[in-house]
Parts: C-alpha cells; structure tokens; sequence
C-alpha cells in the first residue's frame, strides 16, 4: 500500500502555475483491524483549484472529517495520496478546539504568536480578528463563558489569525442562530473574494454549501465516496434566500435523500 | 448593516445572561457557617463524652480545659509550630522539584515510563512510617532523617499529579495546537502544561497531605536534642503525663494541617478549575 501525504511548501509551486491546492488521488482510509474495519473514505479523489471554494456535504459519518483530517496532514491516508500545496494550512475543527485556560484573545493570540507576529502588531490583529466575527466586547470572556455559537466564532477568528492560504472548515457554523450565520457568509465571502484563500468546507446544511460554493461535492456513507458533483453558477455576493440557491439545494437534497435512503435499505 | 449588528450584539446579549451576584461578605459566610457548625458539633461530642464519665477528667479532659492550656501556653506552641512548619516547607519544596522532576521525566521516557510509573503507585501505598527505621540507619537522628521521609512521602503525589495531567491532555487540543504550528517543546509548554496543571494541582495537595503526616510521625521518633517542635511537645507531654497539653497539641497539629489544605491549597484549586471552567458555575455561588 502506498502511504504518501506530500506537502510542497515551494513558493514556485504555490503562484498560478495551475496546479490544483488541494489534490486527493484515490484516497482510501481504513479505521481499526481486519475484524471491525471501517471504510471511511473508498478511493476518493479529489481537486481543488486556487482560490476556489468547496463545500463538502454528505450525511453524518461518511468521512468529512476523516478527509479534512488527512488534508490538514493530521492522519495518514491508508492508500493513495493527498498532495497540498500550500504555504500554510489552517483547519477550524468540528468540536471548539479553544484552549480553555486562554480568553477569546488569549486564544487569537496565540495563534499569532506561534506565527512569529511581533509583540507590538499583536494586540491590533487581535482586536481586528475579534471584529471581524462581531465578538469586539467578548475578548476577555474564557470559552466556558461564552456561548456554543460564540466559541465557533472565536475558533473562526483563531484559523484565520494564522493567515493561510488553504482552510478547512468543519461544520463551522452549525451552532449559529441562523441572523449570525447569514452575517459570518457574508463576512467568509468577502474575505475569500479579498484574500483568494482556498476553502474547503464541510457542512450538513445543503443551502449553506450552495451560498457559499463554487463547488458542492456530495459524498455517499460507508465507504465514503463521491457521488456527485454540482457547480454553482450563480453570481456574488449571494443571498442564501435567493431562488438560484434554493433551486439548485432542493437538486442536492433529493439527491441526498437518495443516498440516504439506500443505506436504510436492508440489503445494501 | 448597523440595524443588523445592533440585533447581533442583542443576540450575543441575550446568549450571556449573567446572574446577579451576591455580595462578598455574604458569599464568605454562606462559605463559613457550614464549616462552624461542623467544629461546633465537634466540640459538642467531645463535651459529651467527658460528660458521660466513660473515662476520668485526667485522662480526658474536656474541651474548656484543653483550650485553657492552649492560650496558657499559647507561646510555646507558636515557637514550635514555626519549627515544624520550617521542616514542612523545606520538606515540601524539595519534594515539589523532586516530584516535578520526576514526572516530568517520566512523561518524556518511554523507557522511564514502564521502569519508573508503577513503582510511584507502589511507593505511595508505602506508610511513611515504615521509612523511618532505614531513615534513622541511614542519616541518623538528624533533620535529614525527617526531610528524607517528608520527600519520599510527598514526591510520589506530585509526580502521579503530573504525570496523570500530561498524559490526560483532550487529545483535541493536541491537534489544534499542531494546526496553529506548536511543535515539540513550544507545544509542551503552552498546551500540555497549561491542560495538565488542575491535575497537578491536585497532586500537590495530595502531596501536602503525606508531607504533613510523614513530618508529624517523623517528630516523634526522631528526636532531635533541644528542639521543641510540635511533634516532641507531643511525645514529652505524655511521657509527663501532661494530658491536656497532649489534646492541646493535637489541636494545634489538625488546625495547621487544615489551614494549609484549605486556604493554601484549596484556594489554589478553586480558582484555577473556575479559570478552566472545571465547575458548574450554578453550584459554586
Ligand atoms: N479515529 C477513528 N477510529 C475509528 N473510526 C473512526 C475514527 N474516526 C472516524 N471513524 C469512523 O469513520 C467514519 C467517518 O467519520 P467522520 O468523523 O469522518 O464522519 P463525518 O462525515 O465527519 O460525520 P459528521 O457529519 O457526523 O461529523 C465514521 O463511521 C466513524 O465512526
Ligand atoms: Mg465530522
């Protein structure tokens, strides 16, 4: 079996030269032993280009995590490789990952600090990150402080403290009232039209991942694998209440519903 | 766009409803009264016990008499509880470098980590007085004797303290902290350390615990000429069958101990596990 995540942090590699940020290519991951295997990704592959925006959607347990997982290099695929070519990879975890004895800034400015950013420009990105979600007064609040949504919102804050050039988002917004989530969209939209940041973004929510996307990538359960893909034609800045997204998410939908349904059948 | 952040900051206002606090005067007391009771009750017994003439008034004195003796002498038991608590502090912070050291090393071996991690459980279930025979042969009746006890008593707490908090670090925050570029010792320090230390505080007043006792039983066998401390006035007082000092003493020996664990220690925990939002804020007011 070939193991190989290859991770090209050459700066020839990284300007247009067309070559995909993000490449999968057959990637299989294969959890515990012979008895109890679980396939959670079944030779998955994968492209995405610079500075687009995927969205990944699937039903609960078809891999999403495991595939940002082996993206961000945090695991090792079984089979196939993942190639980034990134200057810098940020991953904003399913579950808060704060730290808890940090506040919200504390938690922000850590992250610039294992960034090597100077003492003196700290406190200013902070504040600005800390705007940027809307949590200027939240600052010194410790996690446990804040509330499910807040706490998303931080970690948002800390990924894009590190100044990547390709994040993954793992259900970022799950536990957002949906005012806040149309916000953060907006905000996420016009960050990635600014930056040219390559995204990768997992999500449950079908509308969302057609208000956001270039791309929605649908994936089947046990064994993960792709089942289909759909571009987003529609222009920018979006609405998530417009008819081209709702037309295009009732599409999904069905289709997920689909892939839902053969797994409910006994004999598959 | 104003209107909407306005309805935002109202969400993230209603999100955070805080409950009003009480006053600090009132918080200490509902904090204080459980604990005078308790010492009442105490006391109480004890009264009735003597009251109820199951042994003479000269071998068990009632709690007024013993008190009477404490403030008699009140001086003397000051001077010598400064020289126990000098051993306790000496013996404690020796200890608190050993144990950490220990630890430390421990959770950084694979190879020290099976030598070394069940001989620290063992050597805790080692009564501390069992050390003192090979403490005497070995040092002689020396300070050094009851240092050596204090340190083997005290060490192996604080080391399963640390040991147990590294190795329980959420797994989760490992892996953030990789993704934020913390590698190696940068991520031992500012993650690791940080996750491990309401454990380790824990091993500490655990630490605190053994010290005390092992430095008490240490006192009184180790005698060292010409120096009062709490444990020889304890041993003297009954060899002159000085009842009510032996009773006075043992006071001064729980309140110290207590003192220490709960306003030293205690506080310590307390604070830091409300840091890392350990408790259930609705329970603690
Ligand atoms: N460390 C692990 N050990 C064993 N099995 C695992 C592990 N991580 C994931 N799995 C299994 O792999 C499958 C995919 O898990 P994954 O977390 O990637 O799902 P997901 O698509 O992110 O689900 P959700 O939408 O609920 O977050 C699941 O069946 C899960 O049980
Ligand atoms: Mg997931």
């Amino acid at each position: 079996m070939v193991q190989t995540v290859k991770t090209q942090a050459l700066d020839s590699a990284i300007e247009g030269d067309g070559s995909p940020a993000i490449s999968l290519d057959a990637v299989s991951k294969v959890f515990g032993h012979a008895g109890d295997a679980t396939h959670a990704l079944d030779r998955v592959s994968l492209d995405v280009a610079r500075g687009q925006f995927v969205c990944l959607i699937g039903a609960s347990g078809c891999g999403k995590s495991t595939l940002l997982n082996l993206v961000a290099g945090l695991d090792q695929p079984t089979s196939g490789t993942v190639t980034v070519r990134a200057k810098r990879t940020s991953l904003m975890f399913q579950e808060s990952a704060l730290f808890p004895w940090l506040t919200a800034s504390g938690n922000i400015d850590l992250a610039l600090r294992l960034d090597n950013v100077p003492r003196s420009d700290r406190k200013d990105r902070v504040h600005e990150l800390l705007e940027l979600v809307h949590l200027e007064d939240f600052g010194d609040k410790r996690p446990h402080e804040l509330s499910g949504g807040m706490r998303q919102r931080t970690a948002l804050a800390r990924a894009l403290a590190q100044q990547a050039d390709v994040l993954l988002m793992d259900e970022p917004f799950g536990a957002l009232d949906a005012m806040t989530r149309d916000l953060l969209h907006d905000e996420l939209e016009a960050l990635w039209t600014r930056t040219g940041l390559t995204v990768l973004f997992v999500t449950h929510n079908v509308r969302e991942a057609v208000r956001l996307g270039n791309r929605v990538v649908l994936l089947t359960s046990r064994p993960g694998r792709i089942a289909q893909e759909y571009p987003v034609a529609s222009g920018r800045p979006r609405r998530i209440d417009s008819s081209q997204v709702a037309e295009l998410a009732a599409t999904i939908t069905d289709r997920l519903r689909e892939e839902v349904r053969r797994h409910g059948d006994p004999r598959s | 766009m104003a209107t909407l952040e306005a309805e935002l900051a109202g969400l993230d206002a209603l999100e955070l409803s805080v409950p009003p606090r009480k006053s600090r005067a009132s918080r200490t007391w509902t904090t204080i009264w459980p604990k005078l009771g308790a010492i009442a009750i105490a006391l109480l017994l004890w009264q009735l016990i003597v009251w109820s003439g199951w042994k003479p008034t000269y071998l068990l004195p009632g709690p007024v008499a013993v008190f009477q003796t404490l403030f008699d002498h009140l001086g003397d038991y000051v001077s010598a509880a400064a020289v126990t608590l000098q051993r306790a502090a000496i013996g404690f912070a020796v200890a608190l470098v050993t144990g950490t050291l220990v630890g430390a090393l421990v959770t950084k071996s694979r190879i020290l980590r099976s030598a070394v991690g069940s001989m620290i459980t063992g050597l805790m279930t080692m009564p501390s007085i069992a050390w003192f025979p090979a403490a005497i042969i070995l040092f002689g009746l020396k300070e050094s004797a009851i240092l050596f006890v204090i340190v083997i008593g005290a060490a192996p707490s604080i080391a399963n303290g640390f040991i147990a908090g590294v190795d329980n670090t959420p797994p989760l925050l490992v892996r953030a902290a990789r993704m934020l570029g913390a590698k190696g010792f940068t991520a031992f320090r500012l993650v690791v350390l940080p996750a491990a230390l309401p454990t380790y505080i824990g091993g500490l007043k655990q630490g605190w615990a053994f010290a005390w006792r092992s430095l008490l039983a240490g006192e009184l066998l180790v005698l060292i000429a010409g120096k009062e401390s709490l444990g020889r006035d304890l041993d003297t007082a009954r060899q002159f069958g000085d009842y009510k000092a032996v009773y006075a003493t043992m006071i001064v020996i729980l309140v110290i101990g207590i003192l220490v664990d709960s306003l030293v220690f205690g506080q310590v925990e307390r604070r830091i596990r409300r840091r890392y939002g350990l408790v259930d804020a609705a329970a603690t007011d």
